[in-house]
């Protein structure tokens, strides 16, 4: 029988960024203090810089290719894998939700049961997402014409910052629809709140998703939200969790910058503060990083 | 109204002894009456401009004057907004069924009237009449007619129940197709139940002008559509309005960027439909006559002042020299002269600024050592023109490689693998279409779905049609005009 005199002392979990399937610290070697909503220290994550940002974005552009040419089939598959492995760390997510958020347990477990059906309705899209979004043209003339969609390539994302169940549902249920159709993500975390999203990438790790498809930066929206906004290799940009009134970080100065290489751009809610992530999430985002393709084909014998 | 003349046609000798074709000119009376001067199309009636300037619009195949047209003002842009804003709130009350019915109404008039807005559009826009006439003006009708029919089925477009409309939609639109431009834009945004402020360019007015009487015939409700005519700092005042809920613009990327820049922080919703250096691919086992025709079609069509044109010819190297020779070939047979004539292939260069643009990119293609070549064929004394050209020996960092040219100028690349050619076609920031010229099926859906463009044409180039969404990838724009997707641009979902 072992002496039981003191408490034993926890491990606390290092955070880490998560880009091309693996755990860095940030190039700038520097983390910032995330604290809960009453101010107490929770941990210290990474301070990712405008490099990490770019090192994330190569590592999202290696991955269009073998992401968006998987079959829809095994995109569903993968999406559905990563339910199961975030039901498996319920208990972990809402303790973090929770302190994120400033909510109770309960509240907090319900939000994570919301997220983890999230990625459930995003696995059932993606085989079913070319048949709403295509079809075939009945054109005036001899030819065969179909219209697919295909995913935009790389996508930036501000991940919310606000919201009921930002932290974390309103972080999913914006990286999913955009990777169900075939994108990859660089993913600027919600800055005040990073703890769920870099938990979320050992979730990934684990999910079959291949590294590269999403990329998870945490640190100053201001210093990685430009950098994928005027990144010449990043194709759409969300900025959902732009809710900065100024500054580099703000939206309208992230949508300029934007316009420089045309990304197809998503702008934030009127009031991001009066979103409530448990809304069902409808197939707006879904189809907010897709191409239309139209390909003609005469008949003839 | 006093008329204008067009006494002085352009002359040129037909080319080719075997197929030297008597004239079969289309008369330009037959294009109505051109006014000497025209204000804008406000709130139902042909109002001034509040400023003084006017600009003037030429026919390019002659250089003489069509008529003064004014150069909006801010002020009138204002009004222009005004007008449709009062009468948003009707229009999109009426049912959808109704709208439907005032579109069908101005389908049905188009086609009565198209052998004067071919005419028109023709000495516009320098065009050749066989195109006016058989392509611009029957997809206008067909536009009109597609969207007509939406207007009531809105419901049932995958939209979710009841998608309303914007507003009012600023659209601002290229001279390359000036009226079917119109209808690309128009048509779905009254389908939709928005109402419209449109500028035409400024070297091609008349049509839109035209399009407003036809309004007034139709009977159409007064605001619902307004024309303001003027040049870029029109379409600025237009794109910038606060009181504008949607912007769609048609024209180049640099533009298109300054808009996107313009608009960003706002709410307006914008669609884009930008430039283009479309990839024709001919590979080793296509049909080379077909191939040699859609590469025609694809480069020389319109003057070669198409967004989508084919305006890289990328070929599989064992096949080069058979198919340069046929192209050559086809290419001396090619007629470039009056618009208005029936035979004429190749019209007039629609002004002399684009004139000066292609003769600029062109002077660069031989500067870079690219080999140029066209067939021998004698131009008009007065107008704009310029010969169809081929330039070989061209590598993918060569301007003509990577710019778009806007007129009858085709770039040829090689390359040995498929894998080589899906690389080059999309080594461009454009990505609006491409050709696929191959007798193998495989190849092509293979070809087709690593190609980064919006289009893609196989074994025929340069198909429109309003069922068929047309819009590009990358720097080409964003959001898809024709179709079911072009609904989406202009409602609010």
């Amino acid at each position: 029988m072992s002496d039981t005199t003191y408490a034993r002392l926890d491990v606390l979990k290092t955070y880490k960024l998560y880009v091309g399937g693996k755990f860095p610290r940030s190039e700038s070697g520097r983390v910032y203090e995330v604290t809960d909503a009453k101010g107490e220290w929770l941990a210290n994550a990474p301070l990712g810089t405008r490099k990490d940002a770019r090192d994330a974005v190569l590592a999202a552009r290696a991955a269009v290719k073998g992401w968006s040419g998987t079959t829809a089939y095994n995109r569903g598959q993968v999406l559905y894998r990563v339910a199961e492995m975030l039901q498996g760390r319920r208990e972990q997510f809402a303790a973090e939700v929770s302190a994120a958020e400033g909510i109770g347990p309960k509240k907090a477990a319900a939000l994570v049961d919301a997220a983890i059906d999230r990625w459930i309705w995003y696995a059932g899209w993606t085989d079913k997402v070319a048949q709403i979004a295509g079809g075939a043209n009945p054109v005036a003339g001899p030819f065969f014409n179909l219209s697919t969609p295909e995913p935009t390539g790389v996508v930036g994302i501000v991940a919310p910052q606000a919201g009921y169940g930002h932290s974390l549902l309103g972080l999913v249920s914006v990286i999913a629809p955009a990777i169900a159709t075939g994108n990859t993500v660089v993913v600027a975390a919600a800055a005040d709140a990073p703890l769920p999203a870099l938990s979320l990438g050992e979730v990934l790790a684990t999910s079959d998703v291949p590294g590269g498809v999403v990329n998870i930066i945490s640190g100053r929206t201001a210093d990685i939200a430009p950098t994928l906004a005027s990144h010449q290799d990043v194709n759409a940009l969300d900025l959902t969790g732009a809710i900065a009134a100024d500054g580099p970080g703000a939206a309208r100065a992230l949508e300029a910058a934007a316009a420089d290489t045309l990304k197809r751009v998503v702008r934030p809610e009127l009031d991001p503060f009066a979103q409530d992530w448990t809304n069902a999430p409808g197939t707006d985002r879904l189809l907010s990083f897709l191409e239309t393709k139209t390909v003609w084909h005469p008949m003839g014998i | 109204m006093a008329k204008k003349k067009n006494t002085e046609e352009p002359t040129a000798k037909p080319a080719g002894g075997l197929f030297a074709y008597a004239p079969a000119p289309e008369s330009s009376a037959a294009a109505g009456d051109i006014a000497t001067s025209y204000g804008h199309f406000i709130g139902g009636e042909f109002v001034d401009s509040s400023g003084s300037e006017a600009l003037k619009t030429v026919n390019p195949a002659t250089e003489q004057v069509l008529a003064e047209f004014a150069q909006g003002t801010d002020e009138d842009v204002d009004r222009a907004v005004a007008a449709a804003r009062k009468a948003f709130a009707d229009w999109s009350a009426l049912p959808g069924s109704e709208r439907g019915k005032y579109l069908f109404r101005i389908a049905r008039i188009i086609q009565e009237r198209s052998r004067e807005l071919a005419v028109l559009e023709s000495i516009d826009n320098g065009k050749p009449i066989r195109e006016t006439r058989d392509f611009d003006i029957p997809t206008v009708a067909a536009w009109f007619f597609y969207y007509a029919g939406w207007a009531d089925k809105l419901d049932y477009a995958g939209f979710g129940p009841n998608p309303r409309p914007l507003g009012v939609a600023g659209q601002v639109i290229p001279w390359n197709f000036p009226l079917m431009m119109l209808a690309w834009k128009i048509a779905p945004a009254l389908a939709t139940g928005n109402t419209v402020v449109l500028k035409p360019a400024e070297t091609t007015p008349l049509t839109a002008l035209r399009f407003a009487e036809i309004c007034r015939q139709a009977g159409l409700p007064k605001g619902v559509v307004n024309i303001v005519t003027g040049d870029g700092r029109t379409g600025a005042a237009l794109t910038a309005h606060p009181d504008v809920n949607k912007v769609a613009f048609t024209g180049s990327t640099p533009v298109g960027r300054a808009i996107a820049k313009q608009l960003a922080g706002s709410r307006k919703k914008l669609s884009l439909e930008l430039g283009g250096k479309a990839a024709n691919i001919v590979f080793d086992d296509a049909p080379i006559d077909q191939a040699v025709e859609g590469i025609v079609n694809g480069i020389f069509f319109n003057q070669g002042h198409v967004c989508c044109a084919g305006s890289r010819l990328l070929v599989q190297e064992s096949i080069q020299d058979e198919l340069l020779d046929a192209l050559k070939r086809r290419m001396a047979t090619l007629r470039v002269g009056d618009p208005l004539d029936k035979n004429t292939d190749i019209g007039a260069i629609n002004s002399a600024a684009q004139l000066a643009r292609i003769t600029e990119l062109t002077d660069a293609g031989e500067a870079e050592g690219a080999e140029r070549w066209s067939p021998d064929c004698e131009l008009p004394g007065t107008g704009f023109w310029f010969k169809p050209t081929l330039f070989t020996g061209v590598s993918q960092a060569h301007r003509i490689a990577q710019e778009e040219i806007f007129g009858p100028v085709l770039s040829v690349l090689t390359f040995r693998t498929p894998a080589e050619a899906v690389d080059k076609a999309n080594n461009t920031p454009y990505g609006l279409s491409a050709g696929i010229w191959t007798e193998k099926g495989s190849r092509i859906l293979w070809t087709a779905s690593r190609l980064k463009a919006g289009v893609v044409w196989a074994n025929t180039f340069n198909k429109f049609d309003p069922t068929s969404p047309f819009g590009g990838y990358k720097e080409s724009g964003y959001g898809r005009e024709g179709g079911r997707h072009g609904l989406e641009a202009y409602l609010d979902v």
